[in-house]
């Protein structure tokens, strides 16, 4: 198992680390038993993410995907920062071993977490089906 | 400053060994099984070896078998065992909870084949009770398989207790001894040891040769037919380098033995001494029967690999039981045997010191830690809740 270089630039010195005291919307997946837990704050000014902060427990991938998606999303509007996949976030780390995919699914579902509690706290109407809970994927991409 | 700290994970080449070794990787290229002067002074040096080997174990050159390493003398010893037991009926193998894989696989391999194994509890200090082993022996019990000292949290087997019980009960019984050879004494004689298993690497020997003892009588199947090297038992032209090398690191390590495990027992007290003082910090495995080189502390609410990864940027090397390291999704089974919760097994560190390290490198380690937990605890969601659980946040 080996780690690109931006994944370890990324892991050695994350950006977005942090909170968000009056934060718009908070998203958290993962669970401790599984040794990963994504917190994601974003901050939301006319449908567009103004600040987006992370704080996670987990290895070096879990870190570094918490980085770069939060860096991906920022000042992207809330509709587009829903539509970025697990895939583009690896793909902008130059890659992840097979074994630490689920890192980058974390990542996705954090933010969708965060977009949703933005949604419902500010009673905007969604499609449910884009917030799909999909409690098996980590097994799965564990297998790997 | 550059640590290594993980030498349970392997060691670095003793000059000694390489010294030992240099001859037969060049001028002496013999075959060990030719009879002309250049094949004989081979078959001197693989003689050699065999005899060192045994006088450090107190057993007999013809008991000592070599192997690649610890991997197949566990493997070899196990199912050779299963094979001639079967055969009388004896399907029945007891194990600890927290075997290395080599071992705990080739049971597991063993029970599809209908063999049925008894994996004995190792408590919360990491160590198998004698009562519980001489409990789960039974008339068809075939062996009995525990470690010498585990090779994550460092704590040693009472041995020869273990081998008194099965000796009583006409037991067979096979240790694998990887982690203790070279650094705690062995004597399979006085400790009623059937078959031990060693691998060259971990005490600064070469990697790729290990060894089996099997004592006289014990009619093992062969491992690889096609020759009469290892009696017959083990075909395949010897690597005599390999051997001669094996035997020198463990002629050396066993030479200065105590003097080694007092400075290493020093510097491990004062790196766990060290560690603990951070908060929710944990030692794994008995403090007081434990390997001289093993530290494995747990941190909560930060996870092992990304605190291996940043101890490895400030040069030092060690090790996790993260699930993360594993590759798969749960955490060490040596930390979830000795009831350690998920979480916590998550987050552990493991440093493993050698005779070479110093008082100035474990030092380091101490200042290094700290501010690497404070900096993981800071961004983690977990360390969050726990605190605010406790009621400090």
């Amino acid at each position: 198992m080996e780690y690109s270089e931006k994944v370890l630039e990324h892991f050695a010195h994350p950006h977005n680390v942090g909170k968000i005291e009056d934060a718009d919307g908070i998203g958290e997946v993962g669970n401790a038993k599984c040794g990963d837990i994504m917190k994601m704050y974003i901050k939301v000014n006319a449908g567009i993410i103004t600040d987006v902060k992370f704080n996670t427990y987990g290895c070096a991938s879990a870190i570094a995907t918490s980085s770069m998606a939060t860096d991906m999303i920022k000042g992207k509007p809330v509709t587009e920062a829903l539509r970025l996949t697990n895939k583009a976030v690896v793909e902008a780390l130059d890659g992840l071993p097979a074994v630490k995919i689920h890192c980058s699914v974390l990542a996705e579902e954090a933010i969708k977490a965060a977009v949703k509690d933005y949604y419902d706290k500010n009673g905007i109407a969604y499609d449910p089906a884009l917030f799909k809970e999909d409690t098996c994927h980590y097994e799965h991409h564990h297998a790997e | 400053m550059q640590v290594y700290a993980d030498n349970a994970a392997t060691t670095k080449l003793s000059k000694t060994a390489l010294d030992a070794m240099m001859p037969y990787l060049t001028d002496i290229y013999g075959n060990a099984s030719s009879l002309y002067k250049i094949g004989q002074e081979a078959h001197h040096g693989v003689q050699h070896a065999r005899e060192t080997v045994a006088k450090v174990l107190n057993a007999d050159p013809s008991e000592v078998f070599f192997t690649s390493g610890g991997s197949e003398a566990d493997n070899w010893a196990i199912k050779g065992v299963a094979e001639m037991m079967a055969k009388k009926g004896k399907k029945h193998i007891i194990t600890s909870a927290f075997e290395h894989h080599a071992v705990l696989h080739t049971v597991q391999k063993l029970e599809k084949y209908g063999f049925e194994v008894t994996y004995l509890p190792v408590y919360e200090n990491g160590i198998v009770h004698v009562e519980d082993v001489k409990n789960a022996i039974r008339d068809d019990t075939a062996l009995v398989t525990i470690m010498y000292a585990n090779n994550e949290i460092g704590t040693i087997q009472p041995i020869a207790e273990i081998g008194a019980v099965c000796r009583e009960k006409g037991v067979l019984f096979h240790t694998d001894a990887v982690q203790a050879a070279g650094h705690v004494p062995i004597d399979v004689r006085a400790q009623n040891i059937d078959m031990l298993s060693m691998s060259a690497h971990k005490f600064h020997g070469p990697k790729g040769i290990g060894a089996l003892y099997c004592r006289k009588g014990i009619r093992l199947p062969n491992l690889i037919e096609g020759g009469a090297q290892e009696s017959g038992r083990r075909a395949g032209t010897e690597s005599v380098y390999a051997m001669v090398g094996m035997a020198a690191a463990l002629k050396e390590a066993s030479d200065h033995m105590a003097e080694n495990a007092a400075h290493m027992t020093k510097l491990r007290d004062r790196l766990i001494d060290g560690l603990l003082k951070i908060d929710s910090s944990r030692l794994n495995g008995d403090r007081e029967h434990r390997l001289p080189g093993n530290v494995n502390v747990s941190f909560e609410g930060v996870e092992g690999e990304s605190l291996l990864l940043y101890l490895d940027m400030k040069g030092v090397s060690a090790s996790s039981g993260s699930a993360c390291t594993s590759g798969s999704l749960d955490p060490s089974h040596v930390l979830l045997a000795i009831g350690l919760p998920h979480e916590v097994a998550h987050g552990s560190l493991r440093l493993s010191l050698c005779e070479s390290n110093t008082e100035e490198e474990i030092d380091y380690i101490i200042s290094c830690v700290p501010e690497i937990i404070d900096r993981l605890r800071s961004m983690s969601p977990l360390w969050e809740r726990i605190q605010k659980e406790r009621g400090n946040a």
